[in-house]
This record gives structure tokens, C-alpha cells and sequence, in this order.
């Protein structure tokens, strides 16, 4: 009887000390993709400062309505919020929601050719037309131009797609749009579109089960996933005409080129970056915040988190297979997060 | 003389009574409210499809172009596929073990078909992915293709992946569901029929007709619940049907369900038509599970009026 009280006790004080030590508790939702390095990030910060940040990995598009809606204080996503979102958000919150770029991903090409040694190379127009369904040979001659003396197999292309809503979709059709009309035109961009033709696997695992499985298969992955399960990738023509593999100095190099002639809300879409270095299919991944938030507590931890992200934050990028901002990124970064308000009034 | 009855009735079991009524109640009402919140949340897909969401099959979340026919094709033709399938199965499997076994086989068979169903859906999926596709690729569809392939159900590329695979697979997780509660209700059959058949000189065989024909009723919803399952299983068919809103006769093809379109795009879904696009689907496969219950409801009433007047 004593040890149940005891416990109970125990649980209350558990429950109340947040409130009791005046702790602030921020909640956000949203993107799977930046999961890991997100609940490292909250995880170290929680340790260094006492503050607890709960992160609910739902998906960007959940992540979106949740911060419309105002029932989390930040939300997360993978494809920016469009200008219609944002205006009805803005219309129900009474303020603004900022993206606040942290770390970046990229999609790579795997595929499952085993007699070819090579690395294979493509560039957009042709991965657009194997999309499409308009290449379905290996050994077609647009292929073939793009990889002389490679020995290219007469089989039938499988294309694997994600079937899930992601935002490795939305970059991946977002380059496609911008390298390829036909695909622009009939198919377009989003975090899920009306796939032509192929197969849909459920997942980066799910795409990369398909292409694994499968002699002859194409699909995308996000980089991080094909670096952690060795897979093999093409390289990618880029805007500049130079074939890039990607890794995180191609990626990053995406975002340098980029950051030239970012827009002033950081909605900036990486792909076909400019820039020798720069591999094409890159992209952002953001934190929604409001402008200006009511509680003066949360906006404060919260503006304290988002410079330490950026300050301490990045160096974690690589080791959990994501690109760390460039520096003139961050600088931007900083520059946004210091501009939200609470209750209308600057911050310390 | 009612009221005095009542009144001199328990206060305690009235109360009783009262609440579990309550409770009962509950779920009607949970029921209710679930189909409305769906139709709410699906006004705008509505208002904008009409009927047209049943009939056309565009699934295009980018134009914002929606028709629910693949899904609903993909989930009724793979449910019954399943069915086809695992109800010989497990017939056959509810017979052996409560008419044919033996004690000490029978106590082990009925726990591992059990087992089955305690299997987690995604773990049907990875094998599904691992082991059945690859097999279904390399030797079974080529084989249907050599053997059948002037058949429409078996042209196409043999991928593997897609409406076969889902049957297949769902046609596994449906089986201990009908093989456990067809034993059950076979099992309750009194054992007075059976000697009374054997004491008249019927064979084994013929005492099993008999004793099936008793369960009909009970067998039959075993099957439904059975094709409940089929049609609400989410996880294990999203990963290996290929999901692509296509209506082929090819069993080879990829398909698409109702509610791995739901699992698929949930989600990510932002734009409020897609949404609702999506909130309509789970109407409309909230609908036709209740609509197959009731079919089973209506079957089972029938079978027993025609077993009673045959008595």
C-alpha cells in the first residue's frame, strides 16, 4: 500500500515538475525525413538547456495542417507551404508562418542493372522520358549517347515510385517538371502525382525492395537511405553540363548556388541548382514557425533552439547522412529567426 | 402488475441494466458518428465529383482530379480473390480438425493456425516482399503465363508484384480467421447427430455433409468476417500489390486498395479537395463493409428459416 502511494506520488511530481521548475515545453509536428537529426537535435538540447521540444513525425502534409490549425508551436516539412496555404494560414492564425531551412537531402537514381560495371549516367530529359514511359529499353539510343562504351542490356525498364506521400516525390517530380516539358505538362509536381507508369513501393525500403529485387528496375531514394544500404546510384547531369554523383558536398554545393538569388521568404527549391559542383535533385527541408507568437516563454525557447540548430546543430548533419546548411544559408536563417515577435514585439 | 413487478425489482439491477443498455447504445452511436464525421469531412469532394468519384479512375492529386473505381475494383476483386482462395483452405482445414484429427494432432494444428492470425500485418508484408514476390516472379507466374497466358487474368510482364501477390497474401491472413471459427462451429455440432448418423450406417463422409450442413449458418460468417478482414487489411497488401490506380483483367498488373490509398497518401495530403478526396474514399469503404455485413446478416437469417422448415 505504501509503495503504491509512494509511486503515485512519484508519477504527480513527474508529471508537475515541468510546471513546478517553470520549464517551457514547445510541440511540433510533421516531416519524417528530418526525424532522426531533428529528435537528436531536441534530445541534445534538452540536455543543454532543460527545455522539451516533442516532435510528432506525421508527414509534411500533417505537418502543414497542424500548424493552420495552431495546435502544435512549430511544424515541419519537406515541400514549402504554397501561397494559398499560407494565406489561409495566415487568415486563421492572425500571422505569418516563416520557413526556416535546417538541413538539406537529395534523391538519387538506383538501379538494378548487374552486368554493368559502370556507373551509370543520365541527365533530367531522359530520366523524365523513362518516367514517363517513353524509354523502355535499357538499350535505347538516348541512354546509350549518354554512356558511350557501356554494353547496355536489351531489357524492358521497371520504374519503382514511392506510393506513399513524401517529400522526396515532390523533389524529385519538382526536377523533373523543370527538366523535362512533357513531364511539366502532363504530369507535374507534388508530394504524390499520377505516375505514368511503374510500380509503387511504399517507403524509401518499399522502392528500394522493388529496384533490389528486380533485374532492370529504376527508382528514387532519398541519399542518406542509399548511403546507409549501399545501393547503387547514376550520376546526374547538371545545369552547368557536367555529370555529378551526389553526396553531401554536391548537395551542399546545390544550395551555395542557390543561396545567390534566394527568395526573401526561403521558399527556395534546390533543384537543377546552378553551379559546376551542384547535384540537381537536392533540396531543403524546413521548419514552420509563426512570426509572432502569444506566449512570450515559447517564443523565446523557441528562437534560442532554432540559433543553437544552426550554430551547433548542423555540425550533426553529416553523421546521420543529411547536408549541413552552407554558411550563407545559415546566414539567412539567422537573419529570419531573429525577426519573430512576441505578441508584436522584438525578442531580447 | 408490470409496474409493481418493477418496482419491486433490484434497484441494483436496474441500474445494471440501465448502463449496459447505455454502453450498448454507445456503439450504435459511435457508428453514427463516424459515418457523419466522414460525410462532412468528404462535403467538398462531393459537392465537386458528385457521382462521377465512383465511376472515373483519375488519380491525380497534382491537377486535383480524383475517381475512386480502381480502388474500389482493387479491394473487392482482391477481398474475393483472397477469399476464393483461403475458404477451400480452410474448410478443409476446420474438417480435418474437428472431425478427423487426432486428440494429440489436433490440440497443435488448431494453436498454429491460430498463431497465424496473431501475425502482424507488416510482418506478412516483408515476407510478402521477400519471399512470395520473388517466387511469384521467377516460378509460379511464369508458369501461369507458359501454361494459361491465353487467359486474360495471366498476360503481362510477371513482375511479381501486384494483384496476385496481394490475393495471395491476404488470402493467408484470412485463413485462420474462417479455419478457426468454421472448426468452432462444426465443433458445436452435439455429438448426438454424429452417432445418430453412424448408428443409421452412414459413412464418414457422410457424416461429415451432415454435420456441415448443421453449421452452414456459422460458416457463412466465418467467411464474412473473413472478407472483413480482407478488405480492411491495410499494411501487408500496400507492399506488395505495386499500388497504381489501374483497372486491368491481368493478375499480373499492380492494383490499388481503398485503404492503401488511404495509408499511402493520408499523410502528405495538404489541399483541402485531396482530403476530402481521401475522407470520401474511407466513406465509401465504411459503406461497403457495412453493406457485405449486412448481405452476410440477410444470407445467414434465410439459410436458417429454409434449415427450420426443412426440420
Amino acid at each position: 500500500m505504501k509503495i503504491k502511494l509512494f509511486l503515485f506520488a512519484a508519477i504527480l511530481l513527474s508529471l508537475f515538475s515541468n510546471m513546478v521548475i517553470g520549464q517551457v515545453q514547445l510541440n511540433g509536428a510533421g516531416a519524417t525525413f528530418p526525424y532522426v537529426i531533428y529528435s537528436k537535435w531536441f534530445d541534445l538540447y534538452n540536455r543543454e538547456t532543460g527545455v522539451r521540444i516533442n516532435y510528432q513525425a506525421i508527414g509534411s502534409g500533417a505537418g502543414i495542417r497542424q500548424v493552420t490549425e495552431g495546435t502544435v508551436d512549430f511544424g515541419a516539412s519537406d515541400g514549402p507551404m504554397s501561397d494559398i496555404q499560407l494565406k489561409k494560414a495566415k487568415e486563421k492564425r492572425g500571422t505569418e508562418i516563416l520557413h526556416i531551412p535546417t538541413v538539406m537531402g537529395a534523391v538519387v537514381l538506383s538501379y538494378n542493372l548487374p552486368s554493368i560495371k559502370e556507373v551509370m549516367k543520365l541527365d533530367g530529359k531522359t530520366v523524365g522520358d523513362i518516367f514517363l514511359g517513353k524509354i523502355i529499353m535499357w538499350n535505347d539510343k538516348r541512354i546509350v549517347e549518354l554512356n558511350p562504351g557501356v554494353n547496355l542490356p536489351h531489357r524492358p525498364i521497371l520504374v519503382a515510385h514511392r506510393s506513399d506521400g513524401s517529400g522526396t516525390s515532390y523533389i524529385f517530380t519538382n526536377y523533373l517538371s523543370k527538366v523535362n516539358t512533357e513531364w511539366a505538362k502532363n504530369v507535374g509536381f507534388g508530394t504524390a502525382v499520377n505516375w505514368p507508369v511503374g510500380l509503387g513501393g511504399k517507403g524509401n525500403d518499399g522502392v528500394a525492395g522493388i529496384v533490389k529485387q528486380t533485374e532492370g528496375s529504376i527508382g528514387y531514394v532519398e541519399l542518406a537511405y542509399a548511403v546507409q544500404n549501399k545501393l547503387q546510384y547514376a550520376t546526374l547531369k547538371n545545369k552547368d553540363g557536367y555529370f555529378v554523383k551526389a553526396d553531401f558536398n554536391t548537395v551542399s554545393a546545390a544550395a551555395e548556388g542557390a543561396s545567390k538569388n534566394m527568395p526573401e521568404d526561403l521558399r527556395a527549391i534546390l533543384t537543377n541548382a546552378p553551379g559546376k559542383n551542384a547535384y540537381p535533385i537536392s533540396g531543403f527541408t524546413w521548419l514552420l514557425v509563426y512570426k509572432n507568437m502569444n506566449d512570450r516563454k515559447k517564443a523565446e525557447s523557441l528562437v534560442k533552439f532554432l540559433h543553437w540548430a544552426m550554430e551547433k546543430g548542423e555540425a550533426y548533419a553529416k553523421d546521420l547522412y543529411y547536408a549541413p546548411l552552407p554558411e550563407s544559408v545559415i546566414k539567412l536563417c539567422e537573419k529570419k529567426i531573429n525577426s519573430i515577435t512576441a505578441n508584436g514585439r522584438a525578442l531580447k | 402488475m408490470l409496474s409493481s413487478n418493477v418496482a419491486s425489482e433490484n434497484i441494483g439491477d436496474f441500474i445494471y441494466k440501465k448502463l449496459a443498455q447505455f454502453f450498448a447504445l454507445l456503439v450504435l452511436l459511435l457508428v453514427i458518428v463516424m459515418g457523419y464525421e466522414m460525410y462532412i469531412g468528404s462535403q467538398l469532394s462531393i459537392d465537386k465529383f458528385g457521382w462521377q468519384f465512383l465511376v472515373t479512375s483519375t488519380w491525380d492529386p497534382v491537377k486535383e482530379i480524383f475517381g475512386a473505381l480502381p480502388a474500389i475494383y482493387g479491394t473487392l476483386v482482391s477481398s474475393f480473390l483472397a477469399l476464393f482462395i483461403s475458404l477451400p483452405l480452410g474448410l478443409g482445414v476446420a474438417i480435418f480438425l474437428s472431425e478427423l484429427a487426432p486428440n494429440w494432432l489436433e490440440k497443435p494444428l488448431s494453436f498454429f493456425t491460430e498463431l497465424l492470425a496473431g501475425i502482424p500485418s507488416v510482418v506478412y508484408g516483408l515476407w510478402g516482399i521477400f519471399v512470395l514476390v520473388p517466387w511469384l516472379r521467377n516460378s509460379v507466374e511464369p508458369l501461369l503465363a507458359k501454361h494459361l497466358g491465353y487467359l486474360p487474368f495471366f498476360k503481362g510482364v510477371p513482375y511479381g508484384f501486384g494483384m496476385l501477390a496481394a490475393a495471395i497474401i491476404l488470402s493467408i491472413m484470412v485463413l485462420p480467421i474462417i479455419s478457426s471459427i468454421s472448426r468452432d462451429v462444426l465443433k458445436s455440432v452435439p455429438d448426438s447427430q454424429r452417432e445418430a448418423a453412424l448408428a443409421l450406417g452412414a459413412t464418414k463422409w457422410e457424416v461429415i455433409k451432415i454435420v456441415f450442413s448443421n453449421s452452414r449458418s456459422g460458416i457463412l460468417g466465418a467467411t464474412m468476417l473473413g472478407l472483413g478482414r480482407a478488405i480492411g487489411e491495410t499494411m501487408a497488401v500496400t507492399m506488395v500489390i505495386g499500388n497504381r490506380a489501374l483497372i486491368s483483367p491481368s493478375l499480373f498488373d499492380p492494383a490499388y486498395t481503398m485503404a492503401s490509398v488511404l495509408a499511402n497518401e493520408f499523410t502528405e495530403a495538404s489541399s483541402d479537395l485531396y482530403l476530402s478526396a481521401l475522407i470520401e474514399l474511407a466513406l465509401i469503404l465504411f459503406f461497403i463493409t457495412i453493406i457485405i455485413n449486412i448481405a452476410a446478416r440477410l444470407l445467414v437469417w434465410s439459410l436458417e428459416k429454409r434449415w427450420s422448415n426443412v426440420k
